[in-house]
């Protein structure tokens, strides 16, 4: 058999376009009905279509505040340490898993760096390595009992959530906040220094773009010249003009006020960094593969339980980050976890079409889902609803995003079947 | 049982002894000789031998609790065998893990597939196996065109090299499958149970597909129950009972009442030159 394999090393263009169009039926892209597109690649519109109705609906509301360059720049600043604690939940809820000591996680982080810089008296830079670390250390306990004892992640990290809990408060001797009051943290998402200068804050977003639209184009070159089917010309016009028209509309927005923060920045470079990570690499492609069906993910060779491992570490790094991002928005450490953060946090990456059951979804969920969750709490905040309606809503959104999650599984199961 | 041992294996192939060659010179891709296997105090298989030659389909048959599994499994690494030796391509090796049995040559397609839902073709081919660019990234391009012709040589039709396996039908559920074995560099596929749950299409294009893997020169051995399945895409039929051969079977020269017989136990009824001439005179077993 060896020869086959060699053979088509060195197939040319023409042999592979033949065995492209005998293997493949024709014309398969341009056969998806809406539905289809719906459940494949535009699985994103109906929480598109419900982020716009929620943000149109507060700007009506609110007479046009909502959308206003401020409040818009400050939304986009307090839905930081949610993005990134969602950056670290989603590869979590890929493998099937779940991970509901992160953001008691983030917070202890935060406490320690806040303890090792204030009262011990340790340098920031110092501070902020040892909350990391102990980030990586905490997921690594969570990873070794979910991945190597086979322990369920619920129970594991429900007991983290609770036993940190009462580590926070056990640091802080009963205080409710440190104030903290080192100036390089309190940097990271206040004053003047926490906005990108204006030529960085256009640059770096517009290079992305166009990095993106030239992989696309790079793309599309080489598949063509190496005779495999491509996307359609039209298809790429669209996915680039999309792509360019949201960043460039939420650029206008930021720069209208003080430009785009380093956090959002820090934020969206996760974001990237993560999903060319997840669909890039093999190590990502074994995170999917783990998540849809560990069983064949074994058999193929693939070292589940190193990678069980290493995304609870990831996911408790991250959460160590958004803690100190967190702890530099309020400019202390508290010991109190809001109530629903943990919520918000899964909630995010469900809204945005990570799939609870494992194996589906994109880092890019992290955006949609934080500002569903985040526009409704800005916006119940804004229109001075108190708490009670603001968590009833939120639960009420998580509930119809979660069935509608379960609602599409069903129907590609049925498509399946009926094929 | 020692009454059905003698009379089998004069058909068909005769049993290599201690020469690994047979009479044509040609040397089995797997050769297994006095395979045992306990669990407890039950002996699964006992003294169990078996050869596949490249470019031939075996067919193992047997009733639930014959030992098939259990020796696909010794085959396979899965449950390495406790006695016995095994050789392939003549040279005894010991198959203690999937590991050694793939780097073998032997690969293993399970009734369940072993596919990921929610990968497309490409990247379920490939799996653990990717192949990088220089940059360390997944080198999707020359994934996909090697694949494109793996799948070519295997005749198989996908709506989408990029489909989502989720999306396809058993039969090109079953196709991947296999086209992983080939993309390993298999040289001896085992295929558990590939036909059952599937439809009558479908089970057509799987012996399609059985059919190209031996004219590929591959060794295939297939466990079934169906017998009309066996019959037509099998060689030689190896029928397991309470844990030991009880027959081997040249599909050419033998009848599925004799292959049933010998599954159940039963007498092995006439052969076909004995049907044709009406000669043989019948004894009646109590069975």
């Amino acid at each position: 058999m060896s020869e086959i394999i060699d053979d088509n090393a060195s197939t040319s263009t023409a042999e592979v376009a033949a065995a492209a169009s005998t293997v493949e039926a024709p014309s398969y892209q341009n056969n998806q009905s809406f539905g289809q597109l719906l459940r494949n690649d535009l699985g994103f519109l109906p929480v598109l279509l419900t982020l716009i109705l929620i943000v149109i609906f507060f700007d009506i509301v609110s007479h046009g505040l909502f959308l206003g360059p401020q409040n818009f720049s400050n939304l986009f600043g307090q839905v930081v340490p949610l993005g990134v604690f969602a950056v670290g939940i989603v590869p979590v809820l890929l493998l099937g898993e779940i991970d509901l000591s992160s953001a008691a996680v983030g917070y202890l982080c935060a406490v320690i760096m806040g303890v090792l810089a204030e009262r011990v008296g340790w340098s920031v830079g110092l501070a902020i390595v040892a909350a990391l670390l102990v980030g990586a250390i905490i997921g690594a306990i969570n990873g070794f009992l979910v991945a190597v004892l086979r322990i369920p992640s619920f129970i594991v990290t429900l007991a983290a959530f609770i036993a940190y809990s009462g580590l926070i408060l056990f640091l802080l001797f009963g205080q409710t906040t440190l104030i903290i009051d080192k100036t390089f943290i309190l940097n990271l998402t206040n004053g003047p220094l926490s906005y990108l200068t204006n030529f960085w804050g256009v640059f770096l977003p517009i290079l992305g773009v166009v990095l993106y639209i030239a992989s696309l184009i790079f793309n599309y070159s080489r598949r063509k010249k190496a005779g495999l089917r491509t996307i359609s010309m039209g298809r790429l016009i669209a996915q680039s003009a999309a792509v360019a028209i949201v960043v460039i509309a939420a650029l206008t927005i930021l720069q209208n006020y003080n430009g785009v923060p380093v956090a959002v920045a820090l934020l969206f470079a996760f974001i990237v960094i993560e999903w060319l990570g997840l669909t890039k690499t093999t190590a990502g492609r074994h995170i999917y593969a783990v998540g849809g069906n560990t069983e064949a993910a074994r058999r193929a060779g693939i070292n589940v339980t190193l990678i069980r491992m290493s995304v609870f570490i990831l996911c408790s790094v991250m959460a160590a980050v958004a803690g100190i991002l967190s702890a530099s928005r309020v400019a202390a450490v508290i010991s109190g976890i809001p109530q629903t953060l943990q919520l918000d946090i899964i909630a995010a990456a469900v809204i945005g079409g990570v799939s609870l059951f494992g194996g589906r979804g994109s880092a890019w969920a992290v955006v949609l889902g934080m500002l569903v969750v985040e526009c409704l709490e800005n916006g119940l905040a804004l229109l001075n609803q108190p708490t009670d309606v603001a968590q009833m809503v939120e639960g009420a959104v998580l509930i119809l995003a979660v069935t509608a999650d379960a609602l599409i599984r069903r129907a590609q199961a049925r498509s399946r079947s009926g094929r | 049982m020692a009454e059905y041992e003698a009379v089998p294996e004069s058909e068909g192939r005769p049993t290599a002894q201690t020469e690994v060659k047979d009479e044509s010179g040609q040397v089995p891709v797997l050769r297994m000789e006095g395979i045992g296997k306990t669990f407890g105090a039950v002996r699964a298989l006992r003294g169990v031998g078996l050869e596949v030659y490249a470019g031939e389909v075996v067919a193992l048959v047997g009733d639930n609790g014959a030992g098939k599994s259990t020796l696909v499994k010794t085959i396979s690494g899965v449950g390495p065998a406790d006695e016995g030796e095994i050789y392939v391509d003549g040279k005894q090796v010991t198959i203690s893990s999937p590991q050694v049995a793939s780097e073998l040559g032997i690969e293993t397609v399970y009734q369940d597939l072993a596919l990921c839902d929610n990968l497309d073709v490409i990247s379920n081919l490939y799996l653990g196996h990717e192949l990088r660019t220089r940059y360390g990234t997944i080198n999707e391009i020359e994934m996909e065109r090697r694949g494109l012709a793996v799948l070519r040589t295997l005749d198989v039709k996908l709506p989408s090299a990029r489909a989502l396996v989720s999306a396809l039908s058993g039969g090109q559920r079953q196709s991947i499958a296999v086209a992983k074995t080939i993309l390993r560099n298999a040289r001896l596929v085992m295929l558990d149970e590939p036909t059952a749950a599937l439809g009558v299409a479908q089970t057509r294009q799987v012996l399609n597909l059985i059919r190209r893997l031996k004219t590929q020169g591959l060794a295939v051995l297939v466990i079934s129950h169906n017998m009309v399945d066996v019959f037509e895409v099998a060689d030689r039929v190896i029928v397991m009972r309470l844990g030991q051969r009880v027959g081997n079977f040249d599909v050419k020269n033998t009848t599925t009442e004799r292959v049933i017989a010998a599954i159940t136990g039963a007498e092995f009824g006439p052969t076909k030159e004995e049907v044709k001439t009406a000669a043989s005179s019948e004894e009646q077993t109590d069975e």
